[in-house]
Formats: C-alpha cells, structure tokens, sequence
C-alpha cells in the first residue's frame, strides 16, 4: 500500500521535475563544464585534447606568479575595489539620510529618478561619456580652464586614473543604494519618532538615536554582501578607458587574464589566475553569507 | 511646527545639495547630447556646453546611414527577442517547481544546491570561452543568449514571488481537474504578472546592455550586438569615419569622432532610457521581493 503510494506520489511529481530538466541540463552545459575546465590550470591545455590535457601541476601559477605587473594587479584591484564599496555605502547612506529630510514628495521622488539613471545604463555608454567629458578638450577641463588650472589628461595619468575609476562607479551606482536605504528608512516604526519628540529629542538627536539605528541591519547586510567583491575591481569600466599608459595602477586581475587569456590565447596561464580569483572569492561569498545570516538573519532562498 | 533658524539653514543647505547632486547626474548626458547637436567645428573649438552650437542633425544623419550601426541595433534586438524569451521559458519552468514544498517536489534541496552553486563558483572566463569554442558557437547568435540562457538571481526573484502567490488558487483548480501545466499557465502566471514583469524587465536590461560576451565570441565584428560594436567606437573613435566616402561627404564635413561617437552613444542608450520608467516602478519592489525568505 506505502509503495503504492509513492510510486503515484512520484507519478504525480513528474510534471515538476519535466519542468526542471531544461534548467538542469542548460546549467550543466554553461555552468558545471566550465567549472570542471578550471582543470586546464593544472594541464599544457592543447585544443585537440580538450580539458584532459596533459597533467603539469602547479607549473603555471608559478609561471603567473613570476610575470612582471602581476603581483601588482592583485594590489591595483584591492585598492580600486576596496575604495569602491568603501564608497558605495557612505554615500549612498549619506543621501538616503539627507533625501529623508525632505518633506516634498515630488522633489523627492524626482531626485531619485535623476540619481537612479546612470545604474541602468552599460559601461560601454558611460565609457564613452567619461572620455567624451573628460577629453582635453571636453567640459571638465573647459571648466577648469576657467578657473585657470591647465588641462588634466584624467584617463592617462596614472596617479589621476583609479581616482577617476572610483568615483565614476560611485557615480554610476549610489542612486540604486540610496533607493534601497531610503525603503529602509521608512520601515521605521514612526511611533519612535513621536516619542522622542516627546521627550523633548531634537532632529539630531533623532536621527542619532532612532534612524541610524533604524536602518543598520541594511547597512550592515548590504556591506557583507558586497565583501564577495573584494576582488572585483570592475573589469566592464576599467577595460573601456584604461590604456598602457596606466598599468602601473590601473591594472587588475579581470583585465590581466582577459589579455593573457583572450588576447595572447595563454589558456593554461590565464585559468590559474582565474582559480585564484574565484578561489578567494569564494571563501569571501561564503564567510559573506554566513556573517549576514547570523548579523542581519538574511537569508537568499 | 515652527523651525528654528538651525533647522531652516539645514534645509536650505540640503535642498542645494541634494539638487547640486541631481545636477551632476543628469548635466554629463545634457553635455553629450548637445556635443551630439552641434557641428564638428563648434565641438573642436570646445565651446559646448549645455546648449547645441551651430545645431545641426548631421551625426544623426550620418548614424543613419551607417551600415555598421543599423545592422548592430538589429543584432541586439534580435538579441534581446531571442535571448529574453528563452529566459523566461527557463525561469518559470525553474522557478516554478522549486517554489513548491519538500513534500511535493521531490529532493527539492538537491536542485536548489544545484542552482545556487553556480552564484557562488563558476569556471571563469577561460573555461566557458573554450566550452562555447568546443559547442561550435562562435560567431553564432547563440553564443549570447545560450550561456546566460537561466539567469539564477533573477529566477530566484520569481520563485519567491510564486511562493507568495496564494495556495488555495492552484488547489482549486487541481481538485478540478487541471494538471501542472494548466495550473501554471492559466492561475499562477497570470496572478505573477508583476513579478514577471520585473525579471522581464532585468532580462530586456542585462540582453541590451551586453558587451562583452559579444566582443570575444564574435570573430567578425560584422556580428557584434550594439554595445560591443560601440564597445569598439569608444576606443578607438577615429574608426568610424574610415567609411568609403561617396554621398556622405558632405555630411562628413560636419561630423568628427566626438560628434558622431556621441550621437551614437546616445541612440545606444535611447532604448534604455525609453524602458526606464517601467524598470523605475518594478525595481524597488523587485529588489524588496529577491529578499523575502521562503
């Protein structure tokens, strides 16, 4: 009878798992077999022999380790990617603050419009406006020919370049936290708010006390959450606008396998940096997730 | 209530600050659009700001009849149509099942694991560049919409969002007869039209937005999708106007790399900026969704 019902229980199941076959099998084929082609890190990867190419060990990354500017990748993208999500939460938090202030909701509702734009466009558009404005002859040093300060070659000066890299991905992306901040902010109890009027609390004091508080744990989840980034550097927009002439600080990891893997057709080389990327960030995006399930009980599913 | 002077020197310093921030988002688009408007001349002498100097539509003319362009913003629609369609048949179909209990699907945490790995860890660039090489891909349409063909983060937006769509319905229906495939296709979509609309909306996004997978797949820059093909213009602009003269000429002689790069950086965006109202409403709720738990 038991087995009778599984066996109907299952027959009525099978739709569901018909449903998930498409899903499985186009995963397998983009995601688990590149997974298992990370072996040619540790192979001489030849195109006729594929992934069971002959075996070297560790060969290459010795040989990645030993090239000339890669050690220094590897501090280019910490720096850029940590001064990165070091800004997109002060200043989106900032403005999420300051926006809250405001009693006008069209004013409000305006501004994040405008804020929220640049998110939504590629890097390639946003590219092209950074070179666009950012020219010898574009408007940025228009205006500071006004002021009398000789043009500032932005893109091909390297002390100049990861600033600019910075604060253009700040640029392009605080309006979409300060959207989510400002949907923290008013899930705050406004009982809280009334009360401490009451005792006499002022707006400072308010905001000291009650909203900061108030929106800590997105502050807190949405920082752990970008801890998996530590790495990423932002390979789309520093692929667009840098050149050799900013190397020395503009290069990261993404863009140094992309030239040695791609460009140069090193296989074997440029898939054991790329083990040591997802390698690392994989522990980050674990221990990411562990500390925002136990700090601000997230959980993704 | 009344503001003390503090509180009014307050607001008036936020309103500035605020509106001064608004400003620099959208001034860098006004500059691009203007330099797009204006004559090469104008544009040389960099006396462009906000406003279009010696207005004139010749970049756009020019845009217009490059082959090159047109043919790239047909690839991405089509890009777009094959690649987002393929995406929600996947996602729903995923989603779908996995939004169910343990107790009605059958090793449910195996294919969640199964799906939730590939966020965590994937084989990186090399790897899936030579597994698109090895399926014969290259150069193909394929190439672009297959390997991202289920994107997980977004299907496990959806999947929340079945989870929250009421039991009772699909049981009604099921008690009436109606098999999966009924339920799924005349209950449960059309109660998660919003839902749908915003992984829609995030697919049409991530599709048009897409450069790079272009750029490496395609070894003629004869089958780039828009963005890789403005990928290349933004690098080297000088390109663009190495077309064999004939009738342009004289719509060369207003055009130069920066005038014509910004027309087409424009129109580039155009569809985005078209979309982003709806992608404005469905987005704060959609992020609010992705984080429900289940």
């Amino acid at each position: 009878m038991k087995k009778k019902n599984m066996a109907e229980k299952l027959k009525r199941q099978l739709p569901l798992h018909l449903m998930l076959l498409p899903g499985v099998i186009f995963t397998f084929l983009f995601a688990y077999i590149p997974l298992y082609g990370i072996i040619i890190a540790f192979e001489d990867y030849n195109p006729l022999m594929g992934f069971s190419s002959p075996w070297v060990g560790l060969k290459h990354f010795r040989y990645v380790f030993g090239l000339p500017g890669f050690v220094n990748t590897i501090r280019n993208t910490l720096y850029i990617a940590v001064c990165k999500m070091a800004g997109g939460i002060v200043v989106p938090v900032t403005f999420a603050l300051l926006l809250n202030e405001v009693a006008n909701k069209t004013y409000k509702r305006g501004l994040q419009t405008l804020i929220y734009l640049p998110n939504f466009l590629s890097w390639v558009i946003v590219a092209g406006l950074l070179l666009d404005i950012l020219s010898a002859d574009g408007i940025v040093n228009t205006v500071l020919g006004f002021a009398g300060i000789e043009p500032i070659f932005f893109l091909g000066d390297k002390t100049w370049f990861p600033i600019v890299m910075i604060l253009s991905d700040i640029w392009k992306g605080f309006g979409f936290g300060t959207v989510v901040y400002l949907a923290a902010l008013t899930g705050i109890d406004p009982t809280l708010y009334e009360a401490a009027k009451v005792d006499g609390a002022k707006r400072w004091k308010q905001t000291l006390y009650i909203t900061l508080p108030g929106i800590a744990p997105t502050v807190i989840l949405m920082s752990v959450l970008s801890l998996g980034n530590v790495l990423n550097a932002g390979f789309d927009q520093i692929y667009n606008l840098y050149s050799p002439l900013v190397y020395e600080t503009g290069d990261i990891i993404d863009t140094f396998v992309y030239r040695l893997g791609i460009e140069q057709a090193q296989y074997s080389p440029a898939a054991a940096v790329g083990i040591f990327k997802s390698g690392v960030s994989f522990v980050l995006i674990v221990l990411a997730y562990y500390l925002a399930d136990k700090l601000a009980d997230y959980h993704i599913f | 209530m009344k503001k003390s002077m503090g509180q009014k020197i307050f607001l008036a310093f936020n309103y500035a600050f605020l509106s001064l921030a608004g400003l620099l988002c959208l001034l860098p688009f006004i500059n691009l659009l203007a330099v797009s408007l204006s004559s090469s001349s104008a544009v040389a002498a960099g006396s462009v700001s906000f406003v279009p100097k010696e207005f004139t539509l010749s970049s756009y003319q020019f845009v217009l009849h490059s082959s090159k362009f047109i043919t790239a913003f047909f690839i991405s629609l089509k890009r777009v149509l094959l690649g987002v369609g393929l995406n929600m048949i996947l996602m729903i179909c995923t989603a779908y099942p996995l939004s169910k209990g343990k107790k009605q699907l059958f090793a449910k945490p195996v294919y969640t694991w199964y799906f939730v790995i590939t966020m965590l860890i994937g084989g990186g660039l090399i790897p899936t560049y030579l597994v698109i090489v090895k399926l014969r891909l290259i150069d193909t349409i394929w190439s672009l919409v297959l390997p991202g063909a289920l994107p997980v983060y977004n299907m496990i937006i959806l999947m929340n969002f079945f989870k929250s769509t009421p039991e009772e319905l699909e049981e009604a229906a099921q008690i009436d007869g109606a098999g999966v495939w009924t339920t799924l296709w005349k209950v449960v979509l059309p109660i998660s039209k919003p839902g749908l609309a915003t992984v829609a909306l995030f697919c049409i996004v991530s599709h048009w937005n897409s450069w790079f997978d272009g750029l490496i797949y395609m070894n003629n820059p004869r089958h780039y999708p828009l963005q890789s093909y403005l990928q290349t213009l933004v690098i080297n602009p000088e390109q663009m106007l190495r077309i064999s003269g004939g009738d342009y000429t004289k719509i060369l002689a207003m055009v130069n790399a920066r005038t014509g790069r910004a027309a087409q950086l424009f129109l580039g965006a155009l569809p985005i900026l078209m979309v982003y109202p709806f992608l404005q409403k469905y987005f704060s709720g959609g992020l609010l969704m992705g984080s429900v738990k289940g």
